[in-house]
């Protein structure tokens, strides 16, 4: 079909565009190959995601569903005709507003925003969320979206980057200082920079849970099919065929041996030219397939899923303190619960994506990720390559939230690459990447907390499963995390909590913003709601009573000198507690059908790594142009690190934060600074780049002859020094650069202090943590069992908001991700591998969300930051499960709380009663 | 080597149509590109978008017109009678605004999807299929256009070229109430569809159907006959309440259980009755 190609006349952004392409060629196909205009992105090929949304005669349409012969003279519009020599108002105020995280979706919204601005120049809420209903964001939670188009008409004109003066960076919210290419399109992502020869690479999977496989004629199938350049299976790995994020757990082949161990296992990569791979069907790839017993939940009886792990128990973590049992047995009050989760798909709106190319005999692999230095080491073991001959190079990578820290198509491209000589090129479908990819542990936790007759709590005992499918990935991350976190921020003297992560046939469960202490705070937050109301006392006040507090002894036995702000979270919420139950009380009074609740939780989290190193480097210096240049290695995947980590640098250093520029995460260009995962950039990375930035000045002072109360200002080339009277000119211009083409330069590592936890669990297992509670005000119809979200207002101990823009974003971001996980994100493996089955919240179903940003300096981080990204996501679903109780006296234990599920709990209390 | 075929006047669509059985047929192509996935197109397609004459609304003496071509978008904003109510909210429902501009009301009864969203709005309309081939036309009702799950009656050589509204059922308001677990580009749990015309307080016509409770949506004639003659008040809901509804069959899915389907079909039908006489009930069932 795709060799028959027809003349196609059409208006692309107001210019006229002739070229032949197959008549049913997508849209979206035709304007990123053939064109190369890739601000376009793809996130799903199937109109659920809305990423490809262009204007064709003026309506939104998705371009993966317009055959290119619909647009024959027809005008297109792309985001890269948006913007007429300077940005558009909405692109300006996108910027403005930090509407634009990842970016991946921003093109999108930029395009349809346009088409209801130029119908609609003042829109309201209501007809900004309809137009832009179809466009999924995974990134932002869309509160700043909505406003950013609401408000367009104030960005005509100039954007102002919001440049804070020298030494007032930190505290500041500048403009994303990556910003401008998201909204005009020019971003480059995992799929948007492919060299025009690259051969196309498209992976042949498992569609079995378990089985059993051998290949036909491979050279057969080769012969008939004219384009296929070569076909490489786990024989042709030239390595260690097991990788894994942990190296002592690596188990996960890049092709399987012989046997597959989940669905969407790969076993096999077809290269060829693209339009040859465009025509294959996979269906006919040689495989014959002998399915095997599987189990999709975990059993410790049933057979191994590896030989080598008995019980099918991976790892486990464990923690113990005083006598628990002992605690509960003689407490006044006592809550006992179970609670099940679900998988929940990461569903970033980019898919996988990257290539790989020879650069003589150094593998360069360019793709989208969240840890360059981690896939180089694991690529360099797979394809038996030393880590200095692979080179990452990471692209813009549209979201993350996990599952970018494992590897996709790095390896694969990599070995196809490394075989040929050519350059090749993937990108995962979206049913690839669902089917592929990694997973949030599904749960299965029962916990027993007590409290004594004052409401103080006596003790704890939690004990969780947590599912972690076919391959090790994050697993014990997981078992680890889950029993140092299920207290929650209280002071629960006697403790025990167990996590197992167990293997199944099912998607490999990894990493997903916040390693289990989402699933295992939902156990906690409910039983407290139970707890509270037994001892008679208002939820938040018992919360208030219970928290941990500068002195605290958390339940490993780590003490907290300093920097505890869950008190502070939770009196900052007060007003807005009282407030809320009182208008939930006058609404109620009138009502039945629809019942109105609130539900309040905490969260805290450890900032990086549990009880194990895990340093960031930094390099930076000043450039003989007398810029300073900054090798930003912590991979910004939108959460805002290039603009943070940037603000850090410019306040320790004294200078403008516009002197700053960026070199990327290349790890041929710039140090490691770790994945960005664990909450770490902004405490480890930022705490590195000060301790850089400090390094560089006493350098510079030092040469300058002055003393640390000197001050530093770029003039162009010249550096000016000035200590009172005292002012030294420094040409940087005649200073002889370094390699880096640096004329100063400084590096320096911070891996944050923590100790082992002992067999007890009992140790500190981590530097810094950060706290925050959030409440929930929602509506239910009983008889649907429907829920309306009416506010989210949060409160998070950020330490020191170094941008509290970006820290905002973060924090409606992770709400609207714990939206999801509470009422609808259910990942079934082999029914919902898609957009449509699988629910991810769109703009009409997140809330009003009323941020504060509390700052209780940490001694440990930089300017006494601590960490957020994940923190943000851990309350949300349980104040949402306790105000749904709040509202219906029901309490929903198997997740998400769909409304089929509401319901037939309302039914079960009904007929109870 | 497959064929493409895109024709600009209707008998040379049916004229192809007849000459080759193994036409894919492309209109809106918010159905056919996602069926696709990222597998090759293998089938001769007929592009049906060069076809101008199946596009827009048009009245003749005893019918309204919609061409087979014309877009979600289209209807949602054309000047129709309020027995529409409930087809215009449908269009509003379907996917998003990028596919409401795109995908085509034949489209949406051709796919045969149980959660088809117009499908409902349409039945309350007892609107009618017009199938053509090379020298044939054929008027079905809806009801009997759609088979079941994906299937239609329609015959290779057979082309939808409109749906047709018989002026009499333009009569009375109607509703649309869909239930889903978000707010937007959402597949339905459940939907409802009602119409209603009132004369002198008296419920004169009642059609009610409900859709992705069965295989294809259905009418609910004994609801409907317990609502006519009935003064318009709460007692409608009452009838609602107590009706058997056995027109039904739901399933269990991932979007809910057969048991909730039921239920919740009950209750946004007697939403759906009530927002038809009173459009302040109209409130989305969808929270």
């Amino acid at each position: 079909m795709s060799t028959v190609r027809i003349a196609l006349n059409f208006e692309l952004n107001g210019a006229a565009v002739a070229i032949h392409v197959p008549p049913l060629r997508r849209l979206s196909a035709v304007l990123r190959d053939e064109l190369r205009l890739t601000g376009t992105k793809v996130g799903c090929d199937a109109g659920d995601c809305g990423a490809c949304t262009v204007l064709v005669d003026g309506e939104p349409v998705c371009a993966c569903l317009v055959p290119a012969a619909s647009v024959e003279s027809a005008a297109v519009r792309t985001v890269e005709g948006l913007a007429n020599g300077s940005l558009s108002a909405l692109q300006a105020s996108f910027l403005a507003h930090g509407a634009a995280q990842c970016g991946i979706c921003t093109p999108a919204l930029l395009v349809a925003g346009t088409a209801l601005l130029e119908q609609t120049p003042s829109p309201s809420e209501g007809q900004v969320k309809d137009a832009l209903g179809g466009i999924l964001c995974r990134c932002t939670g869309y509160r700043k979206i909505i406003a950013a188009v609401m408000e367009a008409g104030r960005h005509a004109g100039e954007l102002d980057p919001r440049l804070p003066a020298a030494g007032h960076a930190i505290g500041a919210s500048p403009v994303r200082l990556d910003g401008i290419a998201k909204v005009t399109g020019a971003d480059k992502f995992g799929a948007d920079s492919f060299p025009a020869d690259a051969l196309a690479v498209a992976v042949i999977r498992s569609p079995h849970y378990h089985a059993r496989f051998a290949f036909g004629d491979l050279d057969a199938y080769r012969a008939q099919n004219p384009g296929i350049a070569a076909i490489f299976t786990a024989a042709d790995i030239p390595g260690q065929n097991r990788f894994g994020v942990i190296p002592a757990f690596a188990d996960q082949p890049a092709l399987a041996e012989g046997e597959v161990r989940f669905r969407g296992e790969a076993v096999a990569v077809v290269a060829g030219e693209r339009e040859a791979i465009r025509d294959l069907d996979l269906a006919r790839f040689p495989i014959a397939w002998t399915e095997l017993p599987h189990r999709l939940e975990p059993c410790e009886d049933s057979d191994l899923v590896h030989a080598e792990r008995p019980g099918n128990l991976l790892t486990q973590g464990f923690v113990r303190r005083g006598e628990p049992e002992a605690a509960i047995a003689n407490a006044a009050h006592v809550a006992s619960g179970e609670i099940e989760t679900a998988y929940v798909e990461h569903a970033y709106i980019e898919p996988e994506a990257g290539f790989a190319h020879m650069d003589g005999d150094t593998l360069v692999v360019t793709a989208c990720t969240q840890a360059p230095y981690m896939d180089r080491d694991d690529m360099g073991k797979v394809l038996g390559l030393p880590p200095e001959r692979v080179r990452i190079v990471p692209t813009a990578t549209g979201g993350g939230f996990g599952a970018k820290l494992d590897l996709s198509v790095q390896p694969l491209v990599g070995l196809v690459a490394l075989k040929t000589g050519r350059p090749a090129a993937l990108v995962y479908t979206r049913g690839e990447s669902m089917a592929a990819s990694t997973k949030r542990h599904p749960a299965t936790m029962r916990a027993t907390i007590a409290a004594d007759a004052e409401g103080r709590i006596a003790g704890m005992v939690f004990s969780g499963d947590f599912n972690t499918g076919a391959y090790a990935s994050w697993g014990p991350t997981v078992a680890n995390r889950v029993p140092v976190h299920a207290s929650g921020p209280y002071v629960t003297p006697h403790y025990r909590a167990l996590g197992r992560a167990l293997h199944s046939n099912g998607p490999i469960s990894g990493a997903f913003r916040g390693f289990g202490v989402p699933q295992a705070t939902i156990m906690q937050e409910t039983l407290y709601d139970e707890l509270a109301q037994k001892a008679g006392l208002d939820r938040l006040e018992f919360r208030l009573k219970n928290c941990l507090r500068n002195g605290s002894e958390t339940v490993t036995g780590h003490e907290l000198e300093k920097g505890v702000g869950i008190a502070t979270c939770l009196e900052a919420l007060k007003p807005h507690w009282q407030r809320a139950l009182a208008d939930t009380e006058v609404f109620n009074a009138g009502n039945g059908a629809r019942r109105r609740g609130v539900g309040v939780a905490s969260c805290w989290y450890g900032c990086g790594n549990t009880s194990l190193p895990n340093p960031s480097t930094i390099r930076l210096g000043l450039s003989p142009d007398g810029h300073v240049v900054l090798h930003q290695g912590a991979v910004d995947i939108g959460q805002g690190s290039n603009t943070v980590i940037a603000q850090i640098v410019a306040d320790t250093l004294g200078v403008p934060l516009q002197l700053v520029r960026l070199k990327g995460a290349d790890t041929a260009i710039s140090p490691d600074a770790g994945k960005t995962s664990a909450s770490r950039q902004t405490f480890v990375s930022g705490k590195a780049a000060e301790k850089a930035a400090r390094a560089l000045r006493e350098k510079i002072l030092r040469f300058a002859n002055v003393s640390e109360l000197a001050t530093l200002h770029l003039e162009g080339s010249t550096l000016v020094v000035r200590e009172g009277q005292a002012v030294r000119h420094i040409d940087l211009a005649a200073l002889v650069p370094d390699a880096d083409g640096l004329v100063f330069s400084a590096q320096e590592t911070y891996d944050p202090p923590t100790t082992p936890l002992d067999e007890n669990g009992q140790g500190k297992p981590y530097a810094v943590y950060g706290y925050g509670a959030q409440i929930a005000e929602l509506e239910v119809d009983m008889k649907l069992g429907t829920v309306r979200l009416i506010k989210i207002t949060a409160a998070h101990d950020v330490g020191r908001a170094i941008n509290p823009l970006l820290a905002e974003g973060q924090i409606e971001g992770g709400i609207a991700q714990g939206i999801g996980m509470a009422l609808m994100e259910e990942y079934i493996p082999g029914r919902t591998e898609n957009l449509h089955d699988y629910l991810i919240p769109t703009i009409g179903d997140v809330p009003p969300i009323e941020t504060i940003l509390v700052e209780i300096p940490d001694p440990e981080g930089p300017f006494g930051a601590k960490g957020l990204g994940e923190h943000v996501l851990i309350p949300t679903a349980p104040a949402i499960l306790n105000a749904i109780r709040h509202a219906t006296g029901v309490l929903v234990t198997k997740l998400p709380a769909t409304p089929s599920r509401i319901r037939a709990a309302i039914a079960e209390a009904e007929a109870g009663r | 080597m497959h064929r493409y075929a895109k024709p600009t006047a209707l008998e040379e669509a049916l004229t192809l149509l007849g000459r080759d059985d193994d036409w894919l047929l492309l209109a809106g192509g918010t159905d056919v590109y996602p069926a696709l996935g990222d597998r090759p197109l293998q089938r001769n397609v007929l592009d049906l978008n060069g076809l101008a004459e199946l596009r827009g609304i048009s009245e003749t003496a005893t019918h309204l017109v919609i061409g087979a071509r014309t877009t979600w978008a289209e209807i949602a904003r054309h000047d129709l009678p309020p027995a529409f109510g409930a087809l215009q909210a449908a269009a509003r429902e379907v996917g998003s605004i990028q596919i409401q501009n795109r995908a085509t009301i034949a489209g949406n009864l051709c796919n045969a999807s149980p959660a088809a969203d117009g499908v409902p709005a349409l039945l309350v309309l007892n609107a009618e299929v017009d199938l053509r081939a090379l020298g044939s036309t054929r008027h079905l009702p809806l009801s009997d256009f759609i088979l079941g799950n994906r299937r239609t009656v329609r015959q290779p050589d057979e082309l939808v070229t409109a749906i047709r509204v018989p002026k009499r059922a333009v009569a009375g308001a109607s509703a649309f109430q869909k239930l889903g677990s978000r707010r937007y580009l959402v597949i339905s749990i459940v939907m409802a569809a009602a119409r209603i015309a009132v004369e002198h307080g008296i419920v004169t016509q009642a059609a009610v159907a409900v859709g992705a409770c069965s295989a294809v949506a259905k009418r609910l004639h004994n609801l409907e006959a317990g609502l006519r003659g009935l003064p318009v008040g709460p007692t409608l809901a009452e009838v609602v309440a107590e009706a058997a509804f056995n027109e039904l069959a739901p399933i269990d899915d991932v979007r809910g259980s057969a048991d909730y389907r039921r239920l919740a079909a009950r209750e946004i039908v007697a939403r759906a009755v009530l927002a038809t006489i009173d459009p302040t009930n109209a409130r989305a069932a969808a929270a």
